[in-house]
């Protein structure tokens, strides 16, 4: 904790401005009642949640060391910051950045704390914001001040609440975009902030503006709002307005926003989405998390439904003038330049490795002369002396014009075009300057298993391991295979968004002769274009440590095999996911503990991946064997599915993956009965009993609630499905089957009595 | 700054000779098998890996009271020990303590079978930072300040006139000073 903590807030006085002050204050208060124990843990969790203070791995004080599970003792011991969440363990601090706008002066505030409260680095996430990690809580009032002093709140960037509102990072100099999005997601941001109406959420709740229906950079289509600017001619004026999208999602179960009004004139932008707020805060389910999100209210009520009651919501609303009054202003938010416009000479003899940067970094705006620049980040991350040096380089040749992006890089935008090979130079002397923007090597990748808590499998290293190879061995080479997107989550939580990948990876763990793996399902075929147009689906889960292999592999088949322009997507559609996975079945293989321990231990971790869960005695041994044999065959069964999906038949779609999870439940009540029962309702009763009631089936983190798809898919099977309910229950299928060996292994490392 | 403030949280980065080693990735098995053998005084408790950013952090070995380093900053290699948890006693003796803890991380680091003799460090260089903007801005005030407390912790390790000292960096930046044991290289 810093010793300077109780001085900043006269320091910075008046810089703080009352409204932030006051809330700031009223945190540090109830961080002293926590300590003191008058707050409750869950009330307090949610309180610093809602102030973007996360907690990080380990945070309960045990750690596995690859030898043995160890309690981490803190000097402040049993004290805790929230359930199961130590007082004294490191934590996360999430910085909201509105459509991703920064200026100079905060970047040099975000890098003075960076280094003062956390490692050095900062952190660009894959919703434009900022995250700060191994922060300790007492810190995070003064962290939050300094913050406030340059513009900045953190309220709201965590907890069931709006949380950043983001944009496409080219709006306003895009030469796709209807109109500049900046001001309307602006206005979005600040009007829902600490809104009375957002504030009663069983779930958090994320918007998105695209400037274009075409590209990927807003991804509008994957939110719970998501609008995409329109012109349409009313009354013989033009006039802006929004397609408006609604219910849409990734996580463990993704799904694909509907759409809700094909055309919403601006001035209704906050009226609306006031009123699916209100819709959202009434209706939405608030006790299992699972369940939650808006896209399952808009399920279950049906679009046409959620229309009437949102439009029911929006007619009774009291009219509040914020809803309007920055549309005067909408032009004072048009950026400009510093300099003057110029031209690239035509054969630019630009330094070092120019040539290759300017072809992937660098897009002209479609202001003549201007060009907005890709800072492409290593997994995110920038040093605290390159945050300085960036605010250098944007006072040098910008207006301070800055954007983070979704794909966790920064843009500089406002360039003209005669600076770039200069811009290039200083770039270079920041170490800012890797080429490769936007191509397979930029891969986009949640924090996974190096801070998450809920990490399976290590997302970052994986990432590095293959950006690595990358450059090493130009497995990117070729026009094709490098304008391929590669998104890896550490979970099926999709905070790498894997499901809009051309190749996307989410963790899992297997198990092989008592010993854990750490895996990655990979999923072929996402869409990042057409505001996360498509969503990809699991072929199978490969080792880790084979994860490069298949990529190498699937690349050179697409480079090798694909029709003359063929995109990914219509490749990998062309020759079917059985193909796919037959292409990858050899590396799905484990070789024994013994003969390659290496696939025992995760990218960039020196660990056993899970010493802890080795199963014991021979006799437990020959049960897992054939208990694994038979989850392979579930796994084999929820594949089936997809094909089924992919091929459109959405019954035995349906009626497949239905079947998966019953074989799973199955399989998991042989552990304790050599005959278990054969009829499904029985499946069902027993499974209930021995694994949900008694929690033996229950998550940490989810608890009981992936068996509810089970429950769920059991009742409803039979009935007719739709494109979205088939993809829905595969997915669950999938979802309850990792779940079903989370348990199987969480089992087989107890004694077998 | 005050001097009554008394600073807490000391940066020690004892810079590595040349050459360097080809892959800092070898530090990774070393910093997690220390957490094991609890081989330093802190509570261990993870790694972080930053090799690929450049002129970063590179291998972390966090700890709840300090993070120490294998670090990269300004394309320098170096080990750094960072304080984070607050010290009871004089300016001087918290800034003998990163000094002490970051020469028995280097010396611990030397002797680990991963580097095989391709890790020495410079004892005769390193420097010294503030992690405190407020309590130490990057200012010759701050310097007048510290001087006594820096110099009596280096005449301690180096003897009284053997090396130079000056301070480093921008105001934006940490209060640094860089010390060398004779001639002062420019960092």
């Amino acid at each position: 904790m810093k010793a300077s903590n109780s001085l900043w807030r006269d320091y910075l006085g008046a810089r703080v401005p009352d409204v932030l002050g006051d809330e700031i204050e009223k945190f540090e208060q109830q961080i002293s009642l926590k300590k003191q124990g008058k707050l409750d843990d869950k009330v307090f969790a949610e309180t610093r949640l809602r102030r973007g203070v996360y907690g990080q791995r380990y945070d309960n004080g045990h750690r596995h060391d690859g030898i043995t599970q160890r309690t981490l003792n803190y000097p402040q011991g049993e004290l805790t910051k929230g359930p199961n969440t130590l007082w004294d363990a490191p934590g996360m601090q999430r910085i909201k950045i509105p459509f991703g706008g920064l200026n100079a002066s905060q970047l040099e505030t975000l890098a003075e704390l960076a280094e003062e409260y956390s490692d050095g680095i900062a952190h660009v996430t894959t919703r434009q914001d900022f995250q700060l990690h191994f922060v300790h809580l007492e810190d995070t009032p003064s962290l939050m001040r300094r913050l406030a002093a340059a513009g900045i709140t953190t309220r709201e960037a965590c907890g069931n609440t709006v949380r950043n509102v983001t944009a496409c990072p080219y709006a306003g100099v895009c030469r796709d975009e209807s109109f500049d999005v900046t001001p309307h997601a602006r206005a979005t941001a600040y009007f829902l902030l600490g809104h009375p109406d957002t504030q009663n959420f069983g779930r958090k709740f994320k918007i998105a503006f695209s400037g274009c229906e075409t590209k990927g950079c807003g991804l509008a289509r994957m939110h719970d709002i998501g609008a995409i600017a329109q012109v349409r001619e009313v009354g013989g004026q033009k006039k802006r307005g929004f397609r408006i999208f609604v219910g849409g999602g990734l996580g463990p179960v993704p799904q694909q926003a509907r759409l809700f009004d094909d055309f919403l004139p601006e001035e209704e932008l906050l009226p609306l989405c006031q009123a699916i707020g209100r819709v959202f805060a009434r209706l939405g389910e608030k006790k299992n998390r699972n369940t939650a999100r808006l896209k399952f209210l808009v399920s279950k009520l049906g679009i046409e439904e959620f229309k009437r009651v949102v439009k029911e919501e929006r007619a009774c609303l009291e009219p509040d003038p914020s809803w309007t009054d920055w549309i005067p202003r909408v032009a004072s938010f048009t950026e400009r330049p510093l300099k003057e416009p110029g031209l690239l000479p035509i054969s630019p003899a630009g330094p070092g490795d120019f040539a290759r940067w300017h072809s992937s970094n660098v897009y002209p705006q479609r202001q003549e002369g201007f060009a907005a620049i890709t800072v492409a980040l290593p997994m995110g991350d920038i040093t605290s002396d390159q945050l300085r040096a960036l605010a250098d380089i944007a006072r040098k040749y910008t207006r301070e014009t800055v954007r983070t992006t979704v794909e966790q890089n920064i843009v500089l935008r406002w360039i003209s075009q005669k600076d770039l090979p200069a811009l290039y130079r200083d770039l270079q002397s920041a170490g800012l300057a890797s080429p490769g923007a936007g191509t397979i090597s930029d891969i986009t990748v949640c924090p996974g298993t190096d801070t998450c808590k809920l990490g399976i499998s290590s997302s970052r290293g994986l990432a590095s391991e293959l950006r690595r190879q990358f450059s090493e061995n130009g497995l990117a080479a070729g026009e094709a295979v490098s304008g391929l997107h590669i998104k890896i989550s550490g979970c099926f939580n999709s905070c790498g968004q894997h499901h809009i990948a051309d190749l996307g990876f989410y963790g899992v763990s297997r198990n092989k002769g008592g010993y854990q793996v750490p895996h990655f399902q990979v999923l072929l075929g996402g869409q990042w274009t057409d505001n996360a147009g498509a969503y990809g689906l699991a072929i199978g889960a490969v080792p880790s440590k084979r994860i490069p292999e298949a990529v190498e592999r699937i690349t050179s088949r697409y480079l090798k095999n694909r029709l003359d322009g063929e995109s990914f997507q219509a490749f990998v559609k062309r020759i079917g996911k059985a193909e796919c996975k037959a292409m990858l079945e050899d590396l799905m293989a484990v070789p024994p503990h013994d003969a390659d321990p290496s696939f025992y231990t995760d990218w960039a971790d020196a660990r056993e991946y899970t010493t802890g869960d080795l199963g014991v005695g021979e006799c437990a041994g020959e049960v897992v064997s054939e208990l694994d044999f038979q989850l392979a065959a579930c796994d084999r069964e929820v594949f089936e599915a997809q094909l089924h999906l992919e091929k459109g038949d959405l019954a035995k779609a349906a009626e497949v993956a239905y079947q998966s999870m019953l074989d799973g439940a199955r399989t998991l009540l042989k552990r304790s009965s050599l005959a278990p029962p054969a009829q499904a309702d029985q499946v069902v009763e027993t499974f209930r009993r021995d694994f949900y009631d008694t929690e033996l089936f229950f998550d940490r983190f989810v608890g009981g609630n992936i068996a509810n798809y089970f429950f769920k898919a059991h009742e409803r099977r039979g009935q007719t499905h739709d494109a979205e309910t088939a993809r829905q229950l595969v997915e669950e299928a999938q979802l309850f089957l990792e779940a079903v060996h989370s348990c199987h292994m969480k089992l087989s490392a107890q004694p077998v009595a | 700054m005050s001097t009554s403030l008394n600073p807490q949280h000391f940066q020690v980065k004892i810079f590595a000779s040349p050459p360097w080693p080809d892959d800092l990735g070898a530090a990774i098995p070393v910093f997690h098998r220390w957490i094991q053998q609890r081989a330093l005084p802190e509570l261990l408790i993870d790694v972080a890996d930053y090799r690929h950013v450049p002129a970063g952090p590179g291998v972390v070995l966090v700890a709840h009271e300090a993070f120490y380093s294998l670090d990269m900053r300004r394309n320098r290699l170096g080990l750094q020990y960072s304080r984070r948890a607050a010290l009871e006693g004089t300016t001087e003796s918290k800034l003998r303590q990163a000094m002490d803890a970051a020469l028995l991380a280097c010396s611990k680091l030397e002797s680990e079978p991963e580097f095989a003799g391709s890790l020495r460090f410079n004892t005769g260089a390193l420097e010294i930072r503030v992690n405190d903007r407020l309590l130490a801005p990057n200012t010759p005030e701050t310097w007048a300040n510290l001087r006594p407390a820096i110099d009596s912790c280096l005449d301690a390790i180096w003897g009284r006139g053997a090396y130079r000292i000056e301070p480093s960096g921008d105001a934006r930046e940490l209060f640094a000073v860089h010390a060398v044991v004779g001639e002062l290289q420019p960092g």
